[in-house]
C-alpha cells in the first residue's frame, strides 16, 4: 500500500507492504541507521522515534499508523554540523561504550525534555525506564541528558 | 598513594583501553628478537600502518572495536610515537583481507597485542621517514623533530612532512626491532582524555553497525529453530505453502537446520513465523531445573584436578570447622543488538561480514562448514552491540554462510530474534562452589578448602577444527564433530579464575571439578569464574567476620599480606567514611567484597549500600563506592567509565539475570524472561583510583564483577540478618532466606 507521512521535515511517500512495522520501513526503505532493531517486543527501546512529538517503539508500530503524522528521528535532530544539545552533551561526557542504545535513548530524552525543560535525575530515570543499556552507561546517559536540558535552556534564555 | 576521587556526577569519561597498557621492558629496549608477539607473527610494516596522500594515517590493527574503545587506544598509541595529531589517524576493521591476525579481541588484552605492535610499528615508520627526510634536507636524522608530521629542525618547520618523503614501497618492510620507542616521562598524548573516535558517528548515526550494512541485491534471512541444538526437526507439511508467502526466495534446509529467505526484511520474519508452526522438534530433557542444576553439577561426570595447593589442609590447632556452598544460574551475555550476519558467495568465494570477537579464527572454521578452503572465504568484521565474551556472533556469521552457499549471487543477510539470541547464545555456566575452612583459635581461618563445579568457559569455533562448535554444526544431516571444551589452565583458569584465595591462610587447596558438559551450551562470559568465585570467597569471608563480631575490613586485613590488597580496603573504608549516607530507611545495609582480577590483574574493592522490602523480598540498590588499584593510571577517566559499567552490570547479574529453565531447556527468550536492571535500578557508582605510578598498567574491565556481587550479598546479610548463597538474589530467596 501507498503511505506518506512527514520525515524529518520533508514529506516521503512510498508502497510498502500493509502490516509493515515502521521500524522496518524507516531501516531499510528509507535507509535511516538510528532505529535500532534491539527485540521486535516494545521491550527495550532501541527502535524509538517521534511521532507527532511522542517517543513510540517503532518496532511495533504498522507504518500504516505514521500515515500523514510527523515522524522524527535521530537524523532529524542534529547533524555534526548542527548537533541537537543532546547529542554535543553525549559526545561531551561520552556517555556510551558501545551506542547501540544511544539513538533510543536519544529519542526518549528528547521526548522527555520537549515535556518537561528540566527534568530531575530521577524524572530522567523514570523517563528511560523503557529503554535498556546492557554496558552500564547509564550514570553517564543520566548526566549527559541533564547537561543536555542546561545547554538547551541556556540557549533558549534571552 | 595519591587519590583522586571522581564521582559520577561530572565524571568525564574517555578511552576504556590504557589502564591495561604493558609498558614491558621489552618493548621499551627492543631489539630484533624481542618483538612484541603480535609483530613478530605479522612483521610488515605496511601490515599495521600506512600513510595516505592526504595528510592521513591509516592503522589496520588486528583488534576489533566492541564498543570498548579499542580504536581510539591504538591510535592514541600510534599518534604518540609518531608524533601526529589524533585527528589524522584513522583505524580501519579487522579484514581477514588485510589485516594483521592477532587472532582474538578478549581478555583485556588488545593493547598488551596490538598496541606493543603498533607502538613498534609507529616508532619504526618515524625513524625511516625521518632518515629520508634527513637525506633530502642534507642533515643528520638526530637533528630532525616531528609536530604533526611536519618535519622540523630546531623548532622551524621545513617544506618536509611524512607524505612528502614517503614512497611507495617505503613502508614494505620487515620490522627490525632495533628502533627505540619513546620514553613514557614524553608522553602527551598517551595518557591524556582524548575523546573516542568512534562515537561522534554514534550519535549521528552514520553507518557504524553491521546491522547498518546495505548491499546491492540484499536479500533477508531468518532461521527457524529452538533453542536445542540437538534437537531433530520434523515437518508436518509441506514447505511449499511457505514458498508461496510474499517475497520468499527460498527456504533453506539441512537435517534439522531451517531458514528461509526473502526479499524483504518483515517477509522474512513472517515466513518464519508460519515456518516454526510448521515444525515438531524433538530433543533430550534436560536432567536439572533451577534449583537442582548445583546438586546435578556436582554429581556429572567431571574432570577433576587440584590446581592449587598450600601446605597440608587438615593440619593441627582447628578450634571450629565451617562449610559452605555458594552458587550461580546460568546467565546470558543478552547483548542489546540480537547477532548479525552477512555473506555474499561469489562463485567459489564466500565473504562473510560478522561481529564476531575474532574473524581470523572464524574464517577457518567458516571455510570448514561450507566445504570451501580457508583461502576462498573473507572475514570483515563489523561493529555490533557490546558482546561481553562469546555470544551468538560466530553462531549467527555460520548460519549466515551455510544460507548463502545455497544462494548464490546475492548478499544474504541474516538477523537473529530476540529469542533466537535469548535461546541460542552460549551461556555463562551455572557454577558451584564449596568451602571448608579450619579457624584457630584466635578466629584466623588457617585451613582452607574450595571445590568448585562449572561447565566449560572456552567453546569458540576456532578454526577449522573448532567448527563443530557452531550452532548449525550438530543441526546438519551430517553434524560435524564437536571438539572436546575447552580448559583454561591457572594461572588464568576458566572455571576457576580467582579460586586460589588471595588471602594467606596457612594451607589451602583449591579443587576444579570442569563438567565438560552441562547440556546447555556455554562458553566465555565476562570475567569468566571470577564472578563466582570471588563472590563465594567474599561472602565466606564476611560470613565469618560477622560470626566473629569483627569489623570485616579488618577481619580480611588480618589474613591479608599483598599491601595493594590492604591498600584498596583501608582506601574503600576512608571512602565509606565521607560517605554521606544520611538516614536511611531501615532495613539498609552496607557489604564490601575486594579482589585480585586473575590473581594477577587489577585490585578492586566495592561497598553497596543496599534497602531491602522485607515483604517484597525486593533489593534496591542505592549506592557504590569503590577503590581501584590498576596500578600505573594511564587515563583515569577511562578506568572509571570501565568500572562504572562493570559495577552496573555485575549487579544486574547479582541481583536479577538468571536463564530460566523448563524441561526443554533454556525458557528465557526475551527481556521479560530475563529481566535486566533498568534506568530506575542500577546504583550510582562512586570511583577512587590509587595511583601507582611505580607499578605496570592492569585491566579494569573485569575487576570489579566478583567483588560487586559480593557487597551485595553481604550488604543484603547486613541488612536482614539473612544469608542466601546462590545468585541470582531473587526476591524469592529474599523472602525465603
Ligand atoms: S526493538 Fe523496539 S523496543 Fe526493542
Ligand atoms: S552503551 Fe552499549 S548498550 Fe548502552
Amino acid at each position: 500500500m501507498s503511505i506518506n507521512f512527514n520525515l524529518n521535515g520533508k514529506v516521503v511517500e512510498l508502497d510498502v507492504p500493509p502490516d509493515s512495522a515502521l521500524l522496518y520501513v524507516l531501516r531499510n526503505d528509507l535507509q535511516l541507521n538510528s532505529p535500532k532493531f534491539g527485540c521486535g517486543l516494545a521491550q527495550c527501546g532501541a527502535c524509538t522515534v517521534l511521532v507527532n512529538g511522542q517517543a513510540v517503539r517503532s518496532c511495533v508500530l504498522p507504518a500504516a499508523s505514521a500515515a500523514g503524522k510527523d515522524v522524527v528521528t535521530l537524523e532529524g535532530l542534529g547533524s555534526r554540523d548542527a548537533p541537537h544539545p543532546l547529542q554535543a552533551a553525549f559526545i561531551k561526557l561520552q556517555a556510551m561504550q558501545c551506542g547501540y542504545c544511544s539513538n533510543g535513548i536519544i529519542m526518549s530524552a528528547a521526548a522527555l525534555l520537549q515535556e518537561n525543560p528540566s527534568p530531575s535525575e530521577e524524572q530522567i530515570r523514570s523517563a528511560l525506564i523503557g529503554n535498556l543499556c546492557r554496558c552500564g552507561a547509564h550514570g553517564r546517559i543520566v548526566q549527559a541528558i541533564s547537561e543536555a536540558a542546561r545547554q538547551q535552556q541556556d540557549k533558549e534564555r534571552p | 598513594m595519591t587519590t583522586r576521587r571522581t564521582f559520577i556526577k561530572g565524571a568525564g569519561s574517555l578511552v576504556l583501553y590504557f589502564n591495561v597498557m604493558p609498558f614491558d621492558a621489552s618493548a621499551q629496549q627492543s631489539s630484533a628478537a624481542e618483538l612484541p608477539q603480535s609483530l613478530a607473527a605479522n612483521r610488515s610494516l605496511d601490515t599495521w600502518l600506512r600513510l595516505d596522500a592526504d595528510g592521513v594515517v591509516t592503522l589496520s590493527p588486528g583488534k576489533c572495536e566492541l564498543g570498548q574503545g579499542v580504536q581510539t587506544a591504538l591510535a592514541q598509541i600510534a599518534a604518540e610515537e609518531l608524533d601526529v595529531d589524533m585527528g589524522r589517524i584513522q583505524v580501519l576493521t579487522v579484514d581477514t583481507g588485510h589485516s594483521p591476525d592477532e587472532a582474538y579481541t578478549s581478555g583485556s588484552r588488545s593493547i598488551e597485542h596490538s598496541g606493543a605492535a603498533i607502538r613498534m610499528a609507529a616508532a619504526e615508520v618515524r625513524a625511516i621517514l625521518v632518515e629520508l627526510a634527513a637525506d633530502e634536507l642534507d642533515t643528520l636524522p638526530a637533528k630532525i623533530a616531528v609536530r604533526n608530521g611536519v618535519f622540523t629542525i630546531d623548532g622551524a618547520m621545513t617544506p618536509l612532512d611524512y607524505w612528502s618523503v614517503i614512497a611507495e614501497k617505503t613502508l614494505e618492510r620487515h620490522a627490525s626491532g632495533t628502533v627505540p620507542v619513546k620514553d613514557r616521562d614524553r608522553y602527551r598524548v598517551v595518557g591524556s582524555s582524548a575523546e573516542r573516535i568512534d562515537i561522534p558517528a554514534k550519535a549521528f548515526a552514520e553507518n557504524v553497525y553491521i546491522h547498518d550494512m546495505r548491499l546491492d541485491g540484499m536479500l533477508h534471512a531468518r532461521v527457524v529453530r529452538t533453542g536445542n541444538c540437538e534437537a531433530t526437526l520434523s515437518l508436518r507439511a509441506d514447505i511449499d505453502t511457505v514458498m508461496d508467502s510474499p517475497g520468499v526466495v527460498k527456504v533453506v534446509r539441512d537435517g534439522s537446520f531451517l531458514a528461509v529467505v526473502a526479499e524483504r526484511e518483515e517477509q522474512a520474519v513472517n515466513a518464519a513465523r508460519q515456518l516454526a508452526a510448521l515444525c515438531d522438534w524433538k530433543h533430550a530433557t534436560l536432567p536439572f531445573d533451577e534449583s537442582s542444576v548445583s546438586e546435578w553439577l556436582r554429581e556429572a561426570p567431571a574432570e577433576v584436578k587440584v590446581v592449587a595447593e598450600r601446605g597440608a589442609v587438615g593440619s593441627s590447632g582447628i578450634a571450629r570447622n565451617v562449610g559452605r556452598s555458594y552458587s550461580r544460574a546460568f546467565q546470558a551475555h543478552a547483548s542489546l543488538s540480537p547477532s548479525a550476519a552477512i555473506a555474499h558467495r561469489q562463485g567459489d568465494r564466500l565473504t562473510v561480514w560478522s561481529h564476531s570477537q575474532g574473524v581470523y579464527p572464524l574464517r577457518g572454521a567458516i571455510a570448514k562448514i561450507a566445504g570451501l578452503d580457508e583461502q576462498s572465504v573473507r572475514c570483515i568484521h563489523a561493529q555490533a552491540s557490546g558482546c561481553y565474551g562469546h555470544n551468538g556472533a560466530d553462531d549467527a556469521a555460520c548460519d549466515a554462510a551455510l544460507i548463502a552457499m545455497q544462494v548464490p549471487g546475492r548478499p544474504i543477510r541474516l538477523q537473529w530474534s530476540r529469542a533466537d539470541e535469548f535461546l541460542g547464545e552460549p551461556y555463562g555456566s551455572a557454577m558451584t562452589t564449596e568451602i571448608n575452612a579450619g579457624i584457630d583459635d584466635d578466629g584466623r581461618i588457617v585451613d582452607w578448602n574450595f571445590d568448585v563445579w562449572s561447565g566449560s568457559h572456552s567453546t569458540r569455533p576456532r578454526g577449522a577444527n573448532g567448527a563443530g562448535r557452531f550452532f548449525a554444526a550438530r543441526q546438519l544431516a551430517e553434524p560435524l564433530a564437536v571438539p572436546p571444551v575447552g580448559n583454561i589452565p591457572q594461572p588464568r583458569g576458566g572455571g576457576d579464575r580467582n579460586a586460589v584465595p588471595g588471602y594467606a591462610f596457612a594451607n589451602h587447596r583449591v579443587t576444579k571439578h570442569l563438567v565438560p558438559d552441562v547440556r546447555l551450551r556455554v562458553s566465555a562470559m565476562r570475567a569468566l569464574g571470577a564472578f563466582t568465585n570471588v563472590f563465594a570467597i567474599e561472602s565466606f569471608m564476611d560470613e565469618i567476620a560477622h560470626e566473629q563480631a569483627e569489623d570485616p575490613i579488618d577481619f580480611r586485613i588480618r589474613h591479608l599480606d599483598d599491601q595493594r590488597a590492604i591498600g584498596v580496603l583501608n582506601t574503600l573504608r576512608e571512602q565509606m567514611s565521607a560517605s554521606q549516607t544520611g538516614s536511611l530507611e531501615a532495613p539498609a545495609g552496607v557489604g564490601i567484597g575486594m579482589a585480585r582480577y586473575k590473581n594477577s590483574g587489577a585490585y578492586c574493592a566495592v561497598a553497596m549500600h543496599v534497602v531491602v522490602n522485607p515483604d517484597s523480598g525486593q533489593i534496591k540498590l542505592r549506592h557504590a563506592l569503590c577503590a581501584v588499584d590498576v596500578g600505573l593510571v594511564i587515563n583515569p577517566d577511562g578506568v572509571i567509565n570501565q568500572i562504572e559499567g562493570g559495577i552496573i552490570q555485575a549487579s544486574s547479574w547479582t541481583v536479577r539475570e538468571q536463564i530460566r529453565l523448563d524441561r526443554d531447556g533454556a525458557a528465557s527468550k526475551d527481556w521479560v524472561s530475563y529481566p535486566v536492571l533498568t534506568f530506575a535500578e542500577v546504583p550510582a557508582v562512586e570511583v577512587t583510583l590509587i595511583d601507582q605510578p611505580d607499578e605496570l598498567p592492569l585491566g579494569a574491565g573485569e575487576a570489579a564483577q566478583g567483588p560487586t556481587a559480593a557487597a551485595i550479598a553481604n550488604a543484603v546479610a547486613r541488612a536482614t540478618g539473612k544469608r542466601i548463597r546462590d545468585l541470582p538474589l531473587t526476591p524469592a530467596r529474599v523472602r525465603q532466606a
